[in-house]
């Protein structure tokens, strides 16, 4: 059996009486891309700030690659990086200035290759001297993914790669991430609401409801426990069962 | 001209103020410094004038130096605001980069920033006013060090409180310093404070610093008593500041604040 580079145990996050993830247990396996799902405020994005390090679990554990987030943090953090539609990056330097950052602050080699690597496999040639400010929403993303694989991380991150990207550059955005899944052995935790590009994506599913694991599998596994026809049926069953017990 | 639209604006910034004690505090802040201040400045005046070898001599060094101490706790605030307003600390906080390299970073940004703002000031004072600040002699450059240190805890304190507070705190990164100027003794000695601010002012370095440029400049003797207090109380401060910079954000990331702080 391959040991998971990802083991969540247990994992649970309180803010004062308000739990926002809640004894969630899962794993990645090695070159696997794992679909984190749920409605708003299920706690997908507490769960990853807690993978990343940003947020203290209340309780439970977070090993990667068998070693444990809170005593390894450096180690780990050094073979992981992320790629949020919701995360800047600083809006005065240019796109080349930015990556270069990033690959100084991980301590990279080859700085300039590895930089014109990336900037060919995003397509980003056009504006690879503009300022940040200067950029599109979609050359905008397509930076915070373009800084997220600079450094071949072991694991990626990805909440919402591809909100704001128009269907082809989208489109080549997933089938670049399932060439690096495929040639570098990469794991992904990705989150996104379309759920089409989901079902693409990945290899299984998590489904989180108010904080809870509700479901685990693939894809059509969860379609068929639920007794729905496609993942949005069941993702609109759990967001509507959610907005009930709220206002009730 | 529309005035639903001004006082929507109105509104606007009063919301503002109905929550963030901050914002109401710098209100009332400045006045109070400027009160405080220069009413030491008039006691010392009235009581020394006779005595005072040349206002030029005293002032000038004393601007300069105190800027000095400003830019050096500018130089760790700002940049960490910078960040912030780039909305980029999430990136930083989840690299490999430590709580101590982060630190170390904003300290040699800080370094830059005094030395360029020491040479324009010191090459100003030179061409205006015809006053050379390396009259103060060799004691000029451990008085420089020891200020940096001082700016660089009032930085790193203040950096701790913007990032547990949010950005309705970075009025902070301007204003926190100036609280020290009363007991940092900038402008007129320390036995110009009442007693139970001197007992203060006596644990800030930097009122020891400006103690002893004092001492060189009307006197000439070596501040060595002055600068041990200071070396001293920066090596105590450093590490408690650090400490509480550590304890701030463990704080920060079990509250979940962290990735919030920009907003």
């Amino acid at each position: 059996m391959v040991n998971p580079v990802l083991k969540v145990s247990q994992l649970t996050k309180r803010f004062s009486d308000f739990t926002a993830v809640d004894g969630v247990s899962f794993e990645i396996r090695p070159g696997e891309i794992l679909g984190l799902l749920g409605p708003n405020g299920a706690g997908k994005t507490t769960t990853i700030q807690m993978l990343l390090g940003l947020v203290t679990p209340t309780s439970g554990s977070i090993e990667v690659f068998g070693l444990d987030l809170s005593t390894h943090r450096e180690e780990i953090l050094q073979q992981v990086n992320f790629s949020s539609t919701y995360i800047s990056m600083p809006q005065a330097l240019t796109v080349e200035e930015n990556l270069w950052v990033v690959a100084r602050l991980y301590g990279l080699s080859d700085i300039a290759q590895r930089i014109d690597r990336v900037v060919r496999k995003l397509e980003m040639e056009e504006f690879r001297r503009k300022v940040t400010r200067k950029l599109s929403s979609g050359q905008m993303t397509r930076l915070a993914l373009g800084k997220a694989i600079l450094t071949e991380p072991r694991i990626l991150f990805l909440d919402e790669p591809t909100a704001s990207l128009d269907p082809d550059v989208a489109y080549k955005i997933r089938a670049l991430l399932k060439d690096e899944q495929r040639s570098s052995g990469l794991s992904i935790l990705y989150t996104s609401h379309n759920m089409r590009e989901m079902e693409e994506m990945s290899d299984r599913i998590v489904f989180l409801q108010r904080g809870r694991l509700v479901a685990e599998g693939t894809a059509q596994a969860i379609v068929d426990r639920f007794g729905q026809t496609d993942l949005e049926e069941v993702f609109l069953k759990l967001a509507r069962e959610s907005t009930a017990s709220l206002s009730s | 001209m529309k005035l639903h639209r001004v006082t929507a604006l109105i509104f606007r910034h009063l919301y503002l103020y109905r929550r963030s004690l901050p914002r109401i505090m710098e209100i009332f802040y400045w006045p109070f410094l400027d009160l405080v201040i220069w009413g030491f400045i008039t006691l010392y005046l009235a009581r020394y004038q006779p005595q005072l070898p040349g206002f030029v001599t005293f002032f000038l060094g004393a601007l300069i130096l105190w800027d000095i101490l400003f830019r050096a706790q500018q130089g760790i605030t700002i940049t960490f605001l910078e960040e912030l307003w780039a909305r980029n600390l999430m990136n930083l906080f989840a690299s490999p980069l430590k709580p101590s390299e982060f630190l170390v970073a904003t300290m040699a940004m800080s370094i830059m920033k005094v030395t360029a703002v020491s040479i324009v000031m010191a090459v100003c004072a030179l061409v205006f006013y015809s006053y050379n600040v390396l009259m103060i002699g060799l004691w000029l450059g451990p008085f420089v060090l020891n200020l940096v240190v001082t700016g660089w805890i009032i930085g790193v304190f203040t950096t701790s409180l913007i990032m547990r507070f949010g950005q309705e705190a970075e009025v902070l990164a301007w204003s926190m310093v100036f609280l020290f100027q009363p007991i940092s003794c900038v402008f007129y000695p320390l036995e110009v404070l009442p007693a139970w601010l001197q007992g203060i002012a006596w644990v800030n370095p930097a009122a020891h610093i400006f103690e002893g440029m004092r001492a060189v400049l009307t006197t000439g003797q070596a501040p060595l008593g002055d600068l041990a207090w200071a070396v001293g109380l920066n090596g105590v401060l450093v590490i408690g500041v650090v400490g509480w910079f550590y304890r701030t954000m463990a704080y920060c990331k079990d509250q979940g604040l962290l990735v919030r702080v920009g907003e």
